[in-house]
């Protein structure tokens, strides 16, 4: 009772602002999709059927509701098309995750080794592409990638191949794009946990007898987990939806989720079932979700 | 371990286990260690005391291997160990902040050192356990560091410190955030852990008791020199610096000069304190202005003046008036205001419990001491 009256009013709705927020700009925009993939296609405008009409009354409203159905969640579950998209969804982003991952530990852990004075010099060179539109940046990889583009030029001025290799529109230019963009998201939370771990407790290790290498994977690893976590999960959620990055440089013949809402909502003009795509994305993105808060929690409280 | 007979077998010896010699440790132009040379006996209890930032921690780095010493030599074992990373020096460290692992379990961290040696899982076991019984943190073995008390850390520090049985074991303060019930008994039992696996320690403490207790040799560190090496019985009663004298344990310190010398006996007069005799220490140079250092303790309070014992060694006698008086428990602390000018400290002991304190405030007093307590030391 007296730890409930510490919080005067304005803290009491900063508490309450982060709600507000989530129920304004994520739960009200979801139920309009939700609604929609529950929805008809129609010619008209808007072109899906039923519209809510609120002025007609609540027997109306009554009515249309009944009239929604789970008829595109069938059509998505039944077509080879979106399970095969999905699946494709899922494989790449775990593949450009672990690559990230791969890549990006490296050089969170070369940056949290740095002298201290240079570390926020290293954190805005990671952070510099970022001023220049996302857009752009891929499309100068088309221009590194193409037949005669910068990469062939090196590799063919090295002698490391004899004749252009073909880059733009495959699986490889598309990891290329993807790893370039994600790269910041992967080292700066892997940087936050690394810069802050002591090392006093490598120390301890050593003088325990683990050899460098020992003392990475028993102490180092193990305690930078949670910022493994955090990158891994701040990569591979948009990933698992990336549009841009598939359809300007990976080839045409299997796309990836994002894709195929894309092509249903533009070119199909098929708004329920782009949303029930959108609502069924969702729904897989909170399995790793769920993962890693389990995963937090059972870290903080352990018997 | 393989360790201990080792050392057993050494212990006949005179080869020093650990042979620090002229050692010294720069950081930028600040000089944390300054040509600090010193032996270690296998199996000796060594407490290295100093006041906060005199350089002790930097020297366990060294011998551990985490700091590369930039002048001198460390030998373990007649060996120059200056190539030798910290994870293959038979040395460990209790850190002064513990440095536990906290993703690992009570347990864990206890058996970390353990299984990097490659012991065998009931082997390992039979060895945590012992060692939870020792430092008693029974039942707490699952809990994470996080979950346990300052005190219970420390413990856990002490545990994974000891459970590898190092020749050479270095510990930074390993008890200063126990109570003193639990500090005492864990004294007891590093102290008969170190004599029964016959180890090597080598202590950090601010605690000057703690160090007069447990070491058989204590070093005293000041601005990154090493300013005497001694037992604690030497470091009390003779210590060879006025510095060292009023750093180790409650002293009073009169100066004065000599004015004569004889057969083994000193005659000075002093400022506060007008005419003492001091016993000649052994060694002592031909300085003239000095100062004469004297316990507490080694002093007597009487209402009239003593008669002069028998032998003829005049006793100091000095008139005066207590200024304030301390009920310390044990003993009592009277501070005199000496007629000459001085201020004197004295501690009595309360040996009967249904004792007042024998002398109030503002009672004229006579204090006196024996020429041989006196502490002649350079100004
Ligand atoms: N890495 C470092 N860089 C610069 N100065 C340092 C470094 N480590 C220690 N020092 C300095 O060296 C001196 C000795 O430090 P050290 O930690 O050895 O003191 P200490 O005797 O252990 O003190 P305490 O009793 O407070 O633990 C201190 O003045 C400290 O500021
Ligand atoms: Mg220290």
């Amino acid at each position: 009772m007296s730890g409930r009256n510490l919080f005067t009013r304005p803290a009491r709705l900063a508490a309450i602002a982060p709600y507000g927020w989530m129920v304004l700009f994520f739960l009200v925009p979801f139920g309009f999709v939700l609604k929609l993939s529950l929805s008809q296609v129609a010619n008209a405008q808007p072109p899906y059927l039923p519209v809510f009409d609120l002025s007609a009354g609540w027997r109306a409203l009554v009515a249309a509701a009944s009239v929604l159905s789970l008829d595109n969640f069938r059509l998505l579950l039944s077509d080879d098309l979106y399970l095969a998209a999905g699946l494709r969804s899922l494989t790449v982003a775990a593949t450009a995750t672990a690559l990230l991952l791969l890549l990006g530990y490296p050089v969170a852990y070369a940056m949290s080794r740095l002298p201290r004075r240079f570390q926020p010099l290293a954190m805005m060179l990671v952070i510099v592409p970022f001023w220049t539109s996302f857009l752009i940046r891929v499309y100068a990889w088309i221009n590194i990638l193409q037949h005669d583009g910068l990469l062939n030029q090196v590799l063919l001025a090295l002698h490391v191949v004899s004749a252009p290799v073909v880059w733009l529109s495959t699986d490889t230019a598309m990891y290329i794009g993807m790893v370039y963009s994600y790269l910041p998201f992967m080292i700066l939370p892997l940087y936050a946990t690394l810069s802050k771990l002591d090392p006093s407790l490598c120390e301890a290790a050593a003088d325990l007898g683990s050899s460098p290498l020992q003392s990475f994977w028993r102490v180092t690893l193990p305690l930078s987990l949670p910022g493994i976590g955090a990158g891994a999960l701040l990569c591979f959620i948009p990933l698992v939806g990336e549009f841009v990055i598939p359809d300007l440089l990976a080839g045409s013949d299997a796309p990836m989720i994002g894709q195929t809402l894309w092509l249903e909502f533009f070119t199909n003009r098929d708004w329920p079932v782009a949303a029930a795509t959108a609502v069924m994305l969702l729904a897989i993105l909170l399995l790793p979700l769920v993962i890693y808060d389990r995963f937090q929690r059972r870290q903080m409280v352990r018997p | 371990m393989e360790a201990v007979s080792d050392i057993t077998s050494q212990a006949g010896t005179a080869l020093p286990l650990l042979r620090i010699d002229g050692v010294g440790k720069r950081f930028g132009g600040f000089t944390a260690v300054d040509g600090v040379s010193l032996d270690i006996r296998p199996g000796e209890f060594f407490a290295l005391l100093g006041p906060s930032g005199c350089g002790k921690t930097t020297l366990l780095r060294m011998l551990a291997g985490f700091e590369t010493p930039d002048s001198g030599r460390i030998l373990l074992n007649g060996e120059d160990v200056a190539g030798t990373p910290p994870h293959l020096r038979p040395v460990n460290m209790m850190f002064q902040n513990y440095a536990l692992f906290p993703h690992l379990s009570v347990r864990d961290n206890i058996a970390f050192g353990l299984r990097r040696a490659g012991m065998r899982r009931a082997e390992i076991n039979a060895r945590v356990a012992e060692l939870v019984a020792l430092v008693r943190l029974e039942g707490l073995e699952k809990r994470r560091p996080e979950q346990l008390s300052g005190g219970q850390r420390q413990r856990v520090a002490l545990a994974r410190a000891v459970a590898r049985r190092p020749r050479l074991l270095l510990l930074d303060e390993p008890l200063a955030a126990l109570d003193k019930k639990l500090r005492d008994s864990t004294q007891r039992e590093l102290k008969a852990l170190q004599r029964t696996l016959g180890l090597t320690f080598i202590v950090v403490t601010h605690d000057q008791d703690e160090a007069m207790t447990l070491a058989d040799r204590i070093g005293v560190m000041n601005a990154g020199q090493l300013v005497q090496v001694a037992t604690p019985r030497q470091l009390y009663e003779t210590p060879r610096s006025r510095w060292v004298a009023e750093f180790v344990g409650d002293i009073n310190i009169i100066e004065g000069r000599i004015t004569t010398r004889e057969a083994g006996r000193l005659r000075l007069t002093t400022g506060g304190a007008g005419e003492l005799a001091a016993t000649l220490p052994p060694e002592f140079g031909d300085a003239a202005e000095v100062c004469v250092a004297v316990r507490p303790e080694k002093i007597r309070l009487s209402l009239r003046p003593p008669v002069d014992d028998p032998a003829g060694g005049a006793i100091n006698r000095l008139e005066g008036t207590v200024r304030d008086v301390g009920y310390l428990g044990s003993a009592s602390s009277y501070t005199v205001a000496l007629d000459g000018g001085a201020s004197l400290r004295v501690s009595l002991a309360n040996a009967a419990r249904l004792y007042a304190d024998a002398y109030a405030v503002g009672q004229r007093v006579t204090a006196w001491f024996s020429p041989d307590d006196c502490i002649v030391l350079d100004r």
